[in-house]
């Protein structure tokens, strides 16, 4: 492989050897590198001093980067509060779980979005969907709080 | 100057975790590449007895009567999992080095001695809480002490709630903790070097912290008496803050099943030479010249075994996919050898240099130069935009019929859209 590309190389040398030799119309273009940049000469644009930067959702919805993770709703289970079915849901994992906030908890093992209140019994979910009954959470059942909702997303 | 370590627990199992609360409690496993063996172990896992590295084919059946669950690796996940942790950390101090994928270091000279352990509290929580991640916090004024304090509070030796701060032991108790501790769990302290401290009676870390560093100098390396001295206190291995610019780029990855046709094997190659080239353009670098790595399974020792190797230089340092893939083939088709079933390809990129820092030569050709250039970057920036893999060159082959098995990967939730963990 040494040998290939010491091969390249002479062929190289060779070629450019020429080229100086005999200047070609493409060494001549060789040698006019710059020419290949556009070179502004029209008048400034006044809007120059105005620029701003561009709107961005992900600065409006995402206000702890690494502890904001999404979520897609399955079901209709809180369909009254506007969290449908296929939403994207955005969940930052550092916000403090208060009383009526929307929260991603994990009951026995399973995901759930309910809203949340704090209760003289313990942690109370409720879904926002007649059919659905509030879940009172006993002190045996296996509880935690995954992250609070900020924003659900909703393709129109 | 106190330093700290914070060391994810079970990392990759955690990760799976997050998003698989029904994991918790469970013994589970992460399997490597193809499945091929064990690479992160649940507590509960290694309460059975299931060793790190074990080959999964050995362990399958047990596993699946004592109810082990077995994970592929899903190193997408890890990888941004990591990232959100590594960032997070980086907000306790001004100084991190990030170790590996699971730990970091973090400066906390000038702050008040006393405090360090509710500090490491802080952080332990607001990790877990944040990404979910349980980790184990070390203390100690040396990076050496800092790493083994780690290893006390994850086992569970000193400290409190995983977290362990040698500052707060008296000298009796850090004596007694360190007789307790073999030597070979020592930052730098490897299986060969353990059986040669053995050898002359130095068995314990405390045996190890009180050897004569001179000594252990002649008899071993510089680096051993470096690890005496952290022992004591003296700082001697600095934290590194920025990454060292990597010297080599290795793709490698072995089959999902055995290859034997030169078609297959040049896919393969192609694909982990554009992998390389990926990466190579990410990091900002050139490459001087890529080895092709080829082998048979060492595993099957009935079979015919043969390993080829070639390093091609390339005639111009390059981060182009296309130079980077017609170097590799050309290498394949010289060690290239038929009859016999391969399992594993692989290339290594050499001799990497900054790519502001070529030294252009007589016969470059800067239009063709530009062109690549260009090309990469359209090539980078479809894949960044459609998915990795989207566009690629029509040398890596589009079924990738030797492509890896993983069977039991988790979905890419934080990485796809398409993927995101649902809730009901």
């Amino acid at each position: 492989m040494q040998q290939t590309a010491l091969n390249f190389g002479r062929r190289a040398a060779h070629s450019a050897l020429l080229s100086f030799t005999h200047p070609s119309k493409e060494l001549l273009h060789r040698q006019r590198p710059l020419l290949r940049h556009a070179v502004p000469a029209g008048f400034p644009s006044p809007a120059v001093d105005y620029v701003e930067r561009r709107l961005s959702l992900d600065e409006h919805m995402i206000e702890h980067n690494d502890s904001t993770f999404f979520m897609r709703v399955k079901g209709d289970s809180m369909r009254e509060m506007n969290i449908a079915d296929g939403d994207l849901l955005v969940v930052d994992r550092s916000l403090p779980s208060t009383h009526e906030c929307v929260v991603i908890a994990v009951v026995d093992g399973e995901f759930t979005v309910k809203q949340l209140l704090h209760t003289q019994h313990g942690h109370l979910l409720r879904a926002a969907h007649p059919d659905y009954p509030d879940m009172q959470i006993k002190p045996e059942q296996d509880f935690s709080i995954w992250g609070v909702v900020k924003w659900s997303i909703h393709q129109v | 100057m106190p330093l700290a370590l914070v060391d994810c627990n079970n990392f990759y199992v955690s990760c799976e975790r997050v998003f698989n609360p029904k994991l918790e409690g469970r013994a589970v496993v992460v399997l490597s590449n193809n499945d091929g063996c064990v690479i992160a172990r649940s507590s509960e896992a290694k309460s059975f007895g299931v060793k790190m590295a074990a080959p999964w084919f050995k362990l399958e059946i047990f596993s699946k009567q004592q109810g082990i669950i077995a994970l592929s690796s899903n190193y997408a996940l890890y990888g941004d999992m990591s990232a959100r942790v590594m960032s997070t950390l980086s907000t306790f101090s001004p100084k991190q080095e990030i170790y590996s994928i699971d730990e970091c270091f973090l400066d906390l000279d000038g702050f008040a001695p006393q405090s360090l352990a509710s500090y490491g509290q802080t952080i332990r929580q607001t990790v877990k809480r944040n990404i979910g991640i349980p980790v184990c916090v070390g203390i100690g004024d040396t990076k050496t002490l800092a790493k083994l304090a780690n290893h006390c509070a994850k086992k569970g030796f000193a400290g409190a709630d995983g977290v362990c701060d040698f500052g707060l032991l008296s000298i009796d108790e850090r004596q007694t903790i360190f007789a307790n501790i073999p030597v070979g769990d020592v930052w730098g302290v490897g299986r060969r070097i353990t059986q040669q401290l053995l050898s002359m009676n130095i068995q314990t870390v405390e045996d190890l912290r009180t050897a004569n560093p001179d000594i252990i100098r002649k008899q071993f390396s510089i680096v051993l008496g470096r690890t005496v001295q952290e022992l004591n206190g003296i700082p001697c291995i600095d934290l590194e803050e920025t990454e060292s610019p990597r010297q080599q780029i290795m793709v490698s990855r072995s089959f999902g099943s055995s290859v034997t046709s030169f078609t297959d094997l040049s896919e393969s190659v192609a694909h982990y030479a554009t992998l390389a080239a990926e990466k190579l353009r990410r990091d900002k670098s050139v490459a001087c010249s890529i080895c092709v790595i080829i082998q048979t399974n060492s595993h099957q020792e009935h079979e015919p075994q043969y390993q080829g190797s070639l390093i091609v230089p390339l005639p111009q340092p390059s981060d182009s996919t296309m130079k980077l893939v017609e170097a590799a083939l050309k290498g394949l088709k010289t060690i290239y050898r038929s009859g016999f079933r391969y399992k594993k390809s692989g290339v290594l990129l050499m001799g990497l240099q900054p790519k502001s820092t070529i030294q252009p030569t007589l016969f470059d050709d800067p239009i063709e130069q530009d062109i690549s250039t260009s090309l990469m970057q359209v090539m980078d920036a479809i894949n960044q935009k459609m998915g990795a893999g989207k566009l690629s060159i029509a040398a890596s082959g589009i079924c990738k019929p030797w492509a890896m098995r993983r069977e039991g990967k988790s979905p890419n939730y934080t990485t796809d859209w398409k993927e995101l963990p649902e809730v009901a």
